[in-house]
């Protein structure tokens, strides 16, 4: 019981703390991830185009980033390239969550670009559309409807990874979580209030992504 | 009668998936507001010679005269060939992210580039002429099989083509649903229309046609009259079809 009574102490005492801590996170992930749709949507083009020179491009990105641990390509960015340019930490997590998380989106979006019926592409063109501009008012508009589970589940995906900022030196949740454990003497109960936080905000965006999905499911 | 402009003439027209010769040596014309069907068993080639037309497929050998002018896709802009030929699809392949008002003016506002509110008011008067003003707002989803293919003709209609291709328009619908897309067809082959029709309807070939072509294994079997065609065809080939489909 009086475990219990220094959990909830702790939870309302640190709460300023780790408010400041989400709205890192929340930076790292959101930025992260909107970078990430820029090199997903990027390759994911290239992908399409069937080019093999260009489909190589695309595969070897996307083997390096699945093949590696996402710890040891922020660590590149941050250690690893001292000697050529010293990137911030902020930065350094970010470009690599962003590269990390592109490879799976780059995946996600071809697969959803191609599961859109090839009579939609012949329909644009047969009205004098042609290929690009099909793809933008037709294709992807569809594509993006079809991927945005796939897109909610990466973003929280990439969200929890962005804990390994705390690896750099950063003060987000989990580095928060860490330092008040090591200060406090007292790991276990801030490893449960950051695991609270994380699961709140989890939740938060998984039902904020099944209200955008049903909203646009209307016009299905 | 024969001075009327040539639309579309096809000349020694060759088309190869892999192996397989799917167009051997096709000539036809398609003539100003004349109605062209095209008959034959699945696989004779008719539909890749629709497609062949507004280059969907592209020819591997011969010509595709377009109003005159010789197209060759490597070097003349296929969209522009496209905008003035219209195609309505067996699977009709509207936008179902767009309302039936949207999926009309797509490509007259973001290809011709017109103002949004002539658009609309064009569009309203294609629905009307389709009767479905009324389904304006509704998304295609909603709306009955041949409701959709009445839609894409409309959708089609608002380029102002100068030909209107057919790639079996009724094959996908039930069958209480035929008529309605049927008396659209003969509706807009009455107001002279140029029209290519690839379907199985028989009725619609003997009626609304003014030339029936025949096709077998991606030839021209025989081509000619409707009525005199469905009442005294001079092939075998052609009578033995005839007397399984009619």
């Amino acid at each position: 019981m009086s475990s219990l009574l220094h959990f909830f102490d702790v939870l309302i005492g640190t709460f300023d703390l780790f408010i400041k801590a989400l709205v890192l996170t929340l930076e790292i992930s959101i930025l992260a991830f909107v970078i990430g749709l820029a090199f997903g949507l990027f390759f994911a083009f290239l992908k399409v185009t069937k080019i093999k020179p260009l489909v190589m491009i695309v595969d070897f990105y996307v083997w390096i980033v699945r093949g590696t641990p996402l710890v040891v390509q922020i660590f590149i960015l941050f250690y690893g390239l001292t000697s050529l340019i010293l990137i911030p930490n902020f930065l350094a997590v970010t470009l690599a969550l962003a590269f990390h998380l592109g490879a799976y989106l780059t995946e996600i979006i071809r697969g959803a670009i191609e599961s859109i019926d090839k009579g939609q592409m012949e329909a644009g063109k047969s009205l004098g559309m042609g290929h690009w501009l099909t793809m933008r008012r037709i294709i992807l508009p569809q594509a993006f409807r079809r991927a945005i589970p796939s897109f909610g589940n990466q973003f929280i995906i990439g969200l929890k990874d962005s804990s390994l900022a705390s690896f750099i030196g950063m003060q987000e949740l989990f580095g928060v979580a860490k330092l008040e454990g090591s200060v406090h003497f007292d790991f276990m109960t801030y490893l449960l209030v950051v695991g609270v936080y994380y699961l709140l905000i989890v939740y938060i965006f998984t039902k904020l992504v099944n209200r955008i999905e049903w909203r646009l499911a209307v016009s299905d | 009668m024969d001075n009327k402009k040539e639309i579309i003439k096809v000349v020694k027209l060759n088309k190869s998936f892999g192996n397989l010769h799917v167009l051997k040596d096709i000539d036809m014309t398609v003539k100003e507001s004349e109605v062209v069907v095209l008959i034959g068993a699945s696989g004779s080639g008719k539909s890749t010679l629709l497609r062949c037309m507004n280059f969907l497929e592209i020819k591997d050998e011969g010509d595709i005269i377009f109003d005159g002018n010789k197209i060759d896709p490597k070097t003349h802009n296929l969209n522009k060939v496209r905008e003035r030929v219209g195609m309505v699809f067996q699977h009709f392949n509207l936008f179902p992210h767009k309302t039936v008002l949207e999926n009309v003016i797509e490509a007259p506002v973001k290809v011709k580039k017109i103002q949004k509110s002539q658009a609309v008011e064009e569009a309203m008067e294609l629905l009307n002429k389709v009767g479905l003003v009324d389904k304006r707002d509704e998304y295609p989803s909603k709306l009955s099989g041949g409701q959709k293919q009445r839609v894409a003709i409309a959708r089609s209609l608002a380029m102002k083509p100068d030909v209107m291709l057919f790639d079996e328009p009724t094959s996908a619908l039930d069958p209480e649903l035929v008529g309605e897309v049927l008396i659209t067809m003969k509706q807009l082959a009455s107001e002279g229309m140029t029209m290519v029709v690839v379907t199985h309807e028989m009725g619609f070939a003997r009626e609304v046609g003014d030339e029936l072509i025949y096709m077998h294994d991606g030839k021209i079997v025989e081509r000619g009259n409707p009525k005199d065609i469905f009442s005294n065809p001079k092939m075998d080939r052609t009578r033995e079809f005839l007397s399984k489909v009619l």
